[in-house]
């Protein structure tokens, strides 16, 4: 159906497309984990409230969070100028996924850490527990299922962030969905990276839900 | 006696946006070494509240909290948490950790403390025994019924040598047999090692069974304080009668008519006093009311009797009474 070369390119794109996801994934997390804990420790019902760091944080976040990709992927061509030096390519995508990820990544952990039952945390504090403690040994220990799901939405949401990249030179499986499909109008070529981009997040998908469920305790 | 608690002119106001509500109210009282001493009252009264300044979960706006010596208040919060190592809690729905087993829930206290850990899983180990949970130190608190994860949770909280438990309605999510259970634990860990308990409770029979002393709460204010015998026997304030005579169904066709209500002590609950009166004076009264509790281990007989209508013969039968050392108090509207 397809030649060597084409295959060849799809192999390629696939693993672009894996390393941005991933890679994005990671240092999303990097920035995002610590800001979900600030906005969940901070908020008025935290365990250490503090209405002026919430409340500029979750601005913030909020805007970035407005920002549509495709306009937040042109604004920040300096910054990936700057840190990877061009502003094509797979390691370029990079710098726009993470900071569009990051934030989004924050409200996901912020709502998965909130879900941590107040009682099981006042406990904590009755023992002397000290903040640090509980954000490491309860809050984060009690929600990993919630966190973990929350990982999975997260990798899904930014691998399809990043064929949209394609749109500007961002390189993967979008990239070559944009210059073959519509620029020279080979939908056979098309449909093929969306089937990859499909199996890939069924994939993505199905492990982890598969490990947020192993290592949840509270089913019998 | 040595006081374990003192708390004095406690007072806590919630403010929220411009309202202001007074949940305590000037709360004193001291709780000695020792003592198993209930906090009683209504849901709202403010007992959740207080016994949260016990170890300052909740800083009182005003007043003293002073535990073991220490007066809270004046401790950083390093000293503070130290402090609550030493003053451990239960609570209505348990709070252990779901996502670590029964034995790992035991050891996390002693994590915190500082505890190593080799040493700390041979100590839970010891402490499941005492709650007779052995079997389950490899189980997940949902795989546990109630009363068994309440027992983890006294396990947990015994993990390191507290002076004090604060008890928040620990039996209020059980049913009446595990309740007992877990009371008789309880009573049993203050007698083996000398705990000093305080049971937050809205259920008169839960201060009955283990308590000696007893404080009544009433809208945030200390209503009345004694010992459980005192309380049941003759309580003066509103609150504590409401609490005390709680539940009795009353019969409205009767109202006006003359009622005592008598508490039998042990000795006489053996003699057929109502009878032997019956007799004497040869005039029928009406038992409106009977129950045998349990006070503080003993058998307590209460008594509510309507008396015949001539004031002159019903003053001779509450004489009768007091003569055979019974406490007799009269009860104004109670049908």
């Amino acid at each position: 159906m397809f030649d060597k070369d084409i295959i060849l390119m799809l192999v390629e794109g696939t693993g672009a497309t894996l390393y941005m996801t991933l890679v994005s994934t990671l240092f999303g997390y990097l920035l995002g984990l610590p800001m979900g804990i600030v906005l969940t420790v901070t908020d008025r019902e935290g365990i250490r409230p503090n209405q002026m760091i919430y409340k500029i944080l979750d601005f913030i976040v909020n805007v970035i969070r407005s920002i549509p990709f495709l306009i937040l992927l042109i604004l920040v061509i300096p910054l990936t100028r700057a840190i990877v030096g061009k502003s094509y390519g797979s390691s370029a995508t990079i710098v726009p996924l993470v900071i569009a990820a990051a934030p989004f990544i924050a409200r996901m952990v912020e709502s998965s850490l909130k879900e941590v039952d107040k009682g099981v945390i006042e406990a904590a504090q009755s023992m002397g527990a000290s903040n640090l403690t509980i954000i490491w040994k309860v809050l984060l220990a009690e929600a990993r299922t919630s966190l973990l799901v929350g990982v999975t939405i997260a990798t899904g949401t930014i691998l399809g962030y990043s064929a949209m990249a394609g749109a500007v030179g961002g390189g993967g499986l979008g990239d070559i969905a944009i210059r073959y499909g519509y620029h020279r109008y080979q939908t056979d070529i098309m449909v093929m990276t969306i089937v990859v981009l499909v199996v890939l997040v069924q994939i993505l998908q199905y492990l982890g839900m598969l490990l947020s469920k192993k290592l949840d305790r509270r089913r019998l | 006696m040595e006081t374990m608690i003192q708390v004095e002119h406690l007072y806590k106001t919630f403010s929220q946006k411009g309202s202001s509500v007074e949940a305590l109210k000037d709360v004193s009282f001291e709780i000695e070494k020792g003592d198993i001493f209930g906090i009683i009252g209504l849901s709202g009264a403010g007992k959740s509240t207080l016994v949260r300044c016990l170890n300052f979960l909740e800083r009182p706006t005003e007043g003293t909290v002073t535990v073991a010596g220490q007066n809270l208040a004046e401790l950083s919060e390093r000293e503070l948490r130290t402090a609550r190592q030493n003053i451990g809690m239960i609570f209505q729905h348990f709070n252990l950790l779901m996502q670590r087993n029964v034995l790992d829930n035991i050891v996390f206290p002693m994590e915190i403390a500082g505890v190593p850990k080799k040493e700390a899983k041979e100590r839970a180990l010891e402490l499941l025994e005492t709650v007779g949970l052995s079997e389950k130190a490899k189980a997940y608190p949902v795989q546990l019924s109630g009363g068994q994860k309440q027992r983890v949770a006294i396990a947990r909280v015994l993990a390191n040598n507290p002076q004090v438990l604060l008890c928040d309605e620990a039996t209020s999510a059980l049913d009446p047999q595990t309740t007992k259970s877990i009371l008789t634990l309880l009573k049993q860990i203050n007698q083996e090692y000398g705990i000093t308990i305080v049971v937050i409770t809205h259920e008169m029979a839960v201060v009955q069974e283990i308590c000696n002393r007893v404080a009544i709460i009433d809208q945030g204010i200390l209503a009345e304080t004694g010992t459980v015998e005192e309380i049941f026997r003759s309580p003066k304030t509103e609150a504590a009668k409401r609490l005390v005579f709680g539940g009795t169904e009353r019969i409205a066709e009767m109202k006006g008519d003359r009622c005592v209500r008598i508490v039998f002590s042990e000795q006489s609950a053996f003699e057929p006093v109502i009878g032997n009166m019956v007799l004497e004076f040869k005039r029928p009264v009406n038992i409106l009311f009977a129950a045998t509790r349990n006070v503080g281990g003993k058998a307590k007989g209460e008594m509510v009797l309507q008396l015949p209508q001539q004031r002159e013969l019903g003053d001779r039968m509450i004489r009768y009474l007091k003569e055979r050392n019974l406490s007799v108090e009269e009860l104004k509207n109670y049908v």
